[in-house]
Order: structure tokens, then sequence, then C-alpha cells
């Protein structure tokens, strides 16, 4: 540059030609870097996704197996029908279901079927006693193993030491298969059952539940305490050292990290008041004050956003201040108080490290009935089958997350529709 | 009782709303002005009944059950609680309350079931009393409000004073929450700096948290020396912000200098998608997806990596600071304003030679605060490194092997059932406290940069 601001040079000469072509060079190679920066960031969205989908879809249907139990009237006794040998009466069914084996290892198989069968053969009796000496036809979720065959997820060319199954029992799900007892139908379960020890019978319910009651209780305690720290720091507080050191305060709440508000939960919710462990109403007061600044922070901004004259009109026909405030300020800035709102619940959602400080990874196989029941939340509840060692729990780790994703993706979509619907540009 | 409680509050405050508005109404209906609307009256009733006993109500429900055990513990013979740790005391407290529940494991001892016979009638009069002191309170306010209505009485005023006490008490609440971190980690902290000494604890090169949980127990004394754990955080933010800094600032360049505008409308909100994702998803990436394509591009070179490989968790901590460094990059450049841009240009130099010697210096102060921000928040990220990280301190700075972070130990020392007794579980709240007091020098800094930049050009 200095070379040519020279008023000796000639533009002609080849070294100011060679200059004008290193800098467009330059010119080239940094708008390269960019495109390239931002090829890496979209790169790893790519795979982010693609990774979750290729390894969670699997877990949207599950294998299942029809089967007839014959509850004979000598093996369950109808005075206590709960003590009769369940297990054994699987087994017989397996016997049954595979005629070309023999019954001992034929029983043996009855390890394809889910743990649950059992009890929900018997939940079934209890509940009829009336089919003592029938035989009963039920669809039950095979066993985790079988699951990942029938989903390919098994390679049947191993050799048959490393092989999670055997060839035998390959053969017996063979067999059966080609019976037209085996179908994978949508997997229900993942959202209407609790946590289980058993990939095939885990689902989402409980941490739904928890993560709605946390949730539930994150916005009526941030919302209007939020929205009226705002509108008071905005619109009514004096321009002191007090307003002042509030609003640092704010801004630097909103920069605290996740796990300290866990650590204030532990020590003062948990350990001080004494509240229950692991109950979503605890979740929900820790993330409330996480939230609180988010939601500060976004009222300020569309309380700004209306134009004096509308409170200058409103005090010139005699409202009060707080009438001009609450009758047509808060309302105009309404939309933009709820966008922001709900990006700040959905950051509330995905929020992990606080709820494990106060116990929300607890392993709780019922859903929660009320804010002060034990339960997990959605985000914990990935935690714990991310660590779980089952395979069946990575595909149910990676579902599980797409639906926290979905919700995310339509809370944000629900932001962006308010913002865009309702706007106004002054 | 306690939706009783919540229901007769509501409704008493409905009652002494209708009550005042009926009473202003009818002094209008004699032929006397009103000061205030009717409503303001029924308002000024209602809030004055329904805010004490609110904040009563929710005071005794929090407090209750620490006053009903307290009580509950000073009733217990003499002899029965002398000796006991401190997980053994809750034990027996909360057989106490399985027992007020009936629920029997076993034979209880006589005093247990005394004192669980106590919780019963002690839980019972706290309800009852309670229930009397709302009452007592809701029919106190609802006569005096109820006296206070006259034609000059100046309920709007009355009104208003209350709603701006109450958005007054609302902007406290952020200080409160502030002070009770401060207040809870500060407090804990000093319990554990009484059983470990602060000089251990700062310059310490040894960090084993195990400590044994009976008396009788054989295992490590414990070491508690943070050095080789804010070490590996800074292993791991050091990586993330190597990786992160050039792609954000390189995507920031482009799309604020030379991207077109329909591009820009679809890279920015793909950027923000990004930001958006919950750092457990990253983490369940970093174990499912990272980590081993890692360890075997590594292992092709010939090259051992630990599986909870530095690198893993740094890497994917990047991915989530790009859209946050971009973002602020974005925005210091274009708070750039146009006649600089347009100065550069005219005189003939290049767009890059434009960014690069006009608009970045101009533009550095709100950069370098994007930056430290998205540093003090690598360094508080807490579920990546929970989950790909490692969880032995080691003094080390290779990033392919496994280091462990204060977040990290902070998590795993207070996972599970935890006693406020023992330096394990006391020493994950001196980590907390570091890392209250690292990030918010870094943040306060930060803030300070950014605002004073922004300054100079509005």
């Amino acid at each position: 540059m200095t070379d040519i601001s020279n008023h000796n040079t000639r533009w002609g000469s080849t070294k100011a030609k060679a200059n004008l072509a290193r800098r467009k060079r330059s010119q080239w190679v940094l708008q390269g870097l960019g495109i390239g920066a931002l090829s890496i960031a979209f790169l790893m969205l790519f795979l982010l996704v693609s990774s979750l989908v290729s390894t969670g879809w699997q877990a949207f249907t599950q294998t299942h197996i029809k089967m007839q139990f014959a509850v004979s009237a000598e093996k369950v006794n109808p005075d206590n029908i709960a003590a009769a040998n369940w297990r054994g009466l699987v087994q017989d069914a397996m016997v049954v279901a595979l005629p070309g084996m023999e019954p001992d290892e034929a029983r043996k198989m009855a390890g394809i079927l889910s743990n649950a069968a059992q009890f929900r053969l018997r939940d079934m009796v209890v509940a009829n006693p009336s089919l003592i000496g029938q035989t009963v036809e039920m669809t039950v979720p095979t066993s985790d193993p079988y699951d990942q065959l029938n989903k390919g997820l098994i390679d049947r060319n191993t050799p048959e030491v490393n092989r999670r199954l055997k060839d035998p029992e390959i053969a017996a799900f063979d067999t059966l298969t080609a019976d037209g007892r085996i179908t994978k139908p949508l997997n229900t379960a993942l959202i209407t059952n609790a946590d289980s020890r058993f990939p095939e019978l885990a689902g989402l319910k409980g941490a739904l539940m928890g993560s709605f009651y946390a949730l539930l209780t994150c916005f009526l305690l941030a919302f209007p305490i939020g929205i009226g720290a705002a509108i008071y720091l905005e619109e009514f507080a004096p321009k002191n050292k007090i307003s002042d050191f509030i609003e640092i305060n704010i801004n630097n709440l909103a920069a605290v990290p996740s796990v300290v508000f866990g650590l204030l939960g532990l020590a003062v919710f948990l350990n001080w008041f004494g509240m229950p462990r692991s109950a979503p109403f605890v979740g929900g007061l820790v993330l409330a004050l996480m939230t609180l600044p988010t939601i500060i922070i976004a009222t300020r901004a569309a309380l700004k956003a209306v134009p004096p004259s509308i409170r200058e009109a409103a005090l010139g026909l005699g409202a009060s201040r707080q009438q001009v405030v609450f009758h047509h300020v808060l309302p105009l800035a309404m939309p933009g108080i709820l966008t922001g709102t709900i990006i700040g619940l959905a950051q509330a959602l995905g929020e992990t490290a606080p709820l494990l400080l106060i116990g929300m990874n607890a392993f709780i196989t019922a859903a929660p009935g009320s804010p002060f029941d034990s339960s997990t939340a959605l985000p914990t509840q990935i935690f714990i089958w991310a660590d779980s060692p089952e395979r069946g729990f990575v595909s149910r780790t990676s579902a599980a997350i797409l639906v926290l994703l979905g919700f995310l993706v339509t809370m944000n979509a629900v932001a962006i529709y308010l913002r865009s619907r309702f706007e106004r540009k002054w | 009782m306690t939706l009783f409680a919540f229901g007769l509050l509501l409704a008493v405050s409905l009652f002494g709303f209708l009550l005042n508005r009926q009473a202003a109404l009818s002094i209008r209906a004699g032929g006397q002005a009103l000061h205030s609307l009717p409503q303001f009256h029924g308002g000024f009733s209602a809030l004055l009944i329904f805010v004490p006993a609110f904040v009563v109500l929710i005071l005794w429900l929090t407090l209750q059950g620490n006053v009903i055990n307290a009580m509950i513990l000073s009733g217990l013979p003499a002899d029965a609680m002398t000796g006991l740790e401190s997980g053994q005391r809750q034990l027996v407290m909360a057989e106490i309350a399985q027992l007020s529940r009936g629920l029997t494991f076993g034979t209880p001892e006589d005093w247990k079931i005394a004192a669980s016979e106590r919780l019963i009638t002690l839980r019972a009069t706290s309800s009852w009393l309670m229930l009397a002191v709302l009452a007592a309170i809701t029919a106190a306010m609802l006569v005096f409000a109820r006296k206070r209505v006259a034609s000059e009485f100046r309920a709007r005023q009355g009104v208003e004073g209350i709603i701006n006490g109450l958005m007054i008490a609302c902007s406290v609440v952020a200080i409160l929450t502030t002070a009770g971190i401060v207040l809870s980690l500060v407090f804990e902290s000093a319990r554990f700096f009484s059983m470990v000494p602060l000089s251990e604890f700062l310059f310490g090169t040894n960090w084993e948290p195990q400590i044994p949980m009976r008396a009788d127990q054989v295992a490590g004394a414990g070491a508690f020396g943070w050095l080789p754990v804010i070490l590996g955080t800074m292993v791991i933010t050091t990586i993330a912000m190597l990786v992160a800094v050039p792609i954000g600032l390189f995507s920031a360049i482009y799309l604020n200098e030379f991207a077109s505008a329909g591009v820009r409308k679809v890279a920015k909100p793909l950027l923000e998608i990004l930001a958006g994702v919950p750092t457990v998803v990253y983490g369940f990436f970093a174990v499912l997806t990272v980590a081993p394509a890692l360890r075997e591009s590594a292992s092709a070179w010939g090259i051992v990596m630990s599986p909870n490989t530095a690198l893993a968790a740094g890497g994917v901590m990047a991915i989530m600071l790009i859209p946050f460094i971009s973002s602020f990059a974005d925005d210091a450049l274009s708070a750039v304003p146009q006649s600089l841009r347009d100065g550069s240009l005219a005189l003939g130099a290049t767009r890059s030679e434009t960014v690069l010697k006009v608009l970045f210096p101009a533009a550095i102060p709100g950069i370098v605060g994007g930056i430290l921000l998205a540093m003090s928040r690598a360094i508080g990220e807490t579920m990546i490194v929970v989950m790909a990280a490692g969880l032995i301190a080691t003094m080390t700075i290779n990033p392919l092997d496994s280091v462990t972070t204060v977040t990290v130990q902070i998590v795993t020392l207070l996972i599970g059932d935890t006693s406020f007794d023992n330096p394990k579980t006391l020493a994950a709240f001196a980590l907390g406290l570091m890392l209250f007091i690292v990030t918010l020098v870094i943040n306060v800094f930060a803030l300070r940069i950014v605002r004073k930049y922004r300054e100079v050009y509005d």
C-alpha cells in the first residue's frame, strides 16, 4: 500500500501489477477463511444432528412378540393368583411356540421376552380371574438384545464368541419371526412408560412430567417477578446508585455458571430450608432464579421499544404513571416479553447441571403425581441413560434428545411466530 | 390443608374487594363524590388482605419443617443421639417420619414411637395454628380496610403504593439471589477451610477427595489441592478457545463484510441453533461420536490417546462457543460507523484491508469482551466435561491425556446422597466459590470493556 501511494509509481509496471495481485489474493484468502469457518460450524451442526438421528430413529420402534400363554387351572390357584409361578408359565409358552426344540432348551429361550411379560400376564389374570383355564394371547416387547437383532444392530456374521446372542438363540428368534409372531410397531412406551432398568421398558413419562412441573414452577415464579422487576427498573426506579447496583447485579447473574445455581439450591433450599430432594418444585425454583435475568433483560428491552409518545399521550389524558404502564405500555410490550420468556424457558428446559445437584438424577420408576414427588427431568434422564451400559440405551438416549430438541424447536418457533406476528415497528 | 389455606386467602381477598367496592358505591349513591374509583377501594382491601397473609403463609410453609424437626430432636431422650454422625441422625429422623406415616419396619424402640406420635400432633397443631394465624390476619386487614372507605380516602394512591412496593420487592429478588449464592458458598467453604487449611487447598498439587466413610475403613486420607483441577480446566478451556475463536471471528467477518443478505439470512439462524442446543446434548455427542472418532484417527497415526481425552471435551465445547463469539464479533463490527468503512474503501483499500486494518482495530474492545465472556462460559461449562472429560486430577497439560475440571469435581462430589459435615462434600462448595470468583472477575471485566467501547461511537 505504501508503495503505490508513492507518486513516482508507474501503474502499468510489473511491480505495481504484482502488488495489486497480492492484495486481491489476500482478499480471496480472507473470504475463503470465512467460508471455511462457516462450513466447519455447519458441518458440526450436520454431524450432531445426523449422529443423533442415525442412532435415535431406531428407538421410535420396538420389537414386539405375540405369544399364547396357557393359564392352566392346576398351575394358578384362584385363591392366591399372584403367587403362581408366572415365570414358569412364560417358559411353558415358549416350549409351545418352539416345537422344534428340546423343551429344556426352549425354556431358556424365555429370555427373548421382556422381563415384564410375566408381570403383565399376572396383572391381567389378577384383574380378570375368569381367564384361568384359558389361553391368553398377548403381545409383549422382546428383550433388548433381540430388539437389536431385529433392527439389524447385531451383526450375524461376527464370530459367535464375540456376539451377544449365540447361534441357537438367533435360530429360535428366526423361527418365531417365520411364524409371524414378531412385529415392530411404533414405540409408544417411549412416552407412556416411566424409567426402567430394562431398555425395552424404559420411557420418558416421568422425565416429561418432571420437566413439566419444573417448568411450570419456573414460569409461575419467574414471569411475574421478572416483569415486576423490569417494570420497576425501567419505568419507576430513580437513577441512583442502588438501581445501578441492581442492574449490574442482574447482568452478572445472567453470566453466573449454571452449576453455581445448583450449589445455591443444594445449600439453601435442600440443606437450610429442608425441602425434598429430587423434587421438580425445587428444580423449578432454581431454574426460576436462573431464568429471571433473561426475562428481566428481555422485558426491559420490550418496554424500551414502546415509544415515549404513548406514555405522554396517556399522561396527558390524566392517567397516573402506573395506569400509563399497566394500561398502555405493558400490553404493547407483551409480545416482546412473551418472546423473551419463551426463550428463557427453552433454556431452562435444557439446563442439566443444577438439576443434578439437587438430586433430579435419581432412578425413579414412577411418574411424579405432584411437583413435590421425586422425579427426573428430560435433560437429567438423558444424562442417566447416556451413562447406562446397556446397548439399548444408546438409541434411547438419542431418541430422548430428539424429543427434547423437538420441544426446544417448537418453543423457539412459537417465539419467532409471536415476534413476527405481533411485533410493531413504530 | 395448605390448599385450603390458599383457597381461604383468595376467598377473603375477593370478599374484601367486593365489600369495599360496595361501600364506595353506596357512598357515591348517597350523593358524595369519591376521590378514587370504587374498584380502587376494592383493590386496596384485596391487596391489604392478600399480601401480608400470603407472605406469612409462604414463610410458615418453608420454615415449619425445620422448626418441627428441631422440636422433635429436643424432645428425644438425652442419650438417643449422642455419638451418632449426621448421616445416622438423618436416618433416625427419616425412620420417625415413616413411623408417623404408619410404615413400620421391624420393631422400633419405644422412644421412636413416642417421637413419631409427637410428630403427628406437632404437624396437626402447626396446620391448625397456621390456619388460625391466617384467619386472624385476614380478618384484621378486612376490618381495617373497610374502615378506611370514605369519600376523601385516596385509595388509588394506596393501591399504587402497594404495587410499587411489590415491584421493588421483585427487583430485590435479583440481589437476594446473588446474596444467597455468595452466602451459601462462603458459609460452606468456611466450614471446609476449618477442616482443610486454605494454603493446602490453594497451593496443593494433589487432588484426591476420597475419604473414609467410617472411622475403621481403609481409604486414602484425602488430599485437597486444587491446582491440578484448575490446570485441567485451563487445558480444556484453552483447547476450546483455540478452536472457537478463529472459527467464530472468521465467520463473523465473512457474514458482516462479504456475505450477501440472502446468505446472512440463512447462516445466522443456523449458527443460533448451535447456541440453543442444550449442553447435555453436546456431552452425549462428544461421547458418542467425537471421542471415538478422535481415538481411531489417533491410533491410525500410532498415537495413544486416553478415552476421556481433553481434546474431545474441548473440541465439542468449541462448537458450543462458536455462535457466541461470532455474534459478539458481528455486533462489534456492525457497531463501527459506516463512515470509517466508506473512508477506507474510498482511499482505495480492498475490502480485506478495510476489515483487517480499519474495522478490526476499531472493533477490538467489543471482540475481546465477547471472547472473555466466552471464556468464562467455557470455565463454568459443566455437562460437556462431566460426560466427556475424566475424573482423575493429574498435573498435565498434554491435551491427549484425560484431565478433570472444577465443574466435573463439583458434580461428582455432590451426586448422590450428601451430608454436610465432611470435607468431601464441602470441598465442592470451596471449588464452587473459586469458580464463582473467577467467572465473576472475568464477567465484570468483559462487561466493562463491552460497555465502555459502545459509548465511544454512540
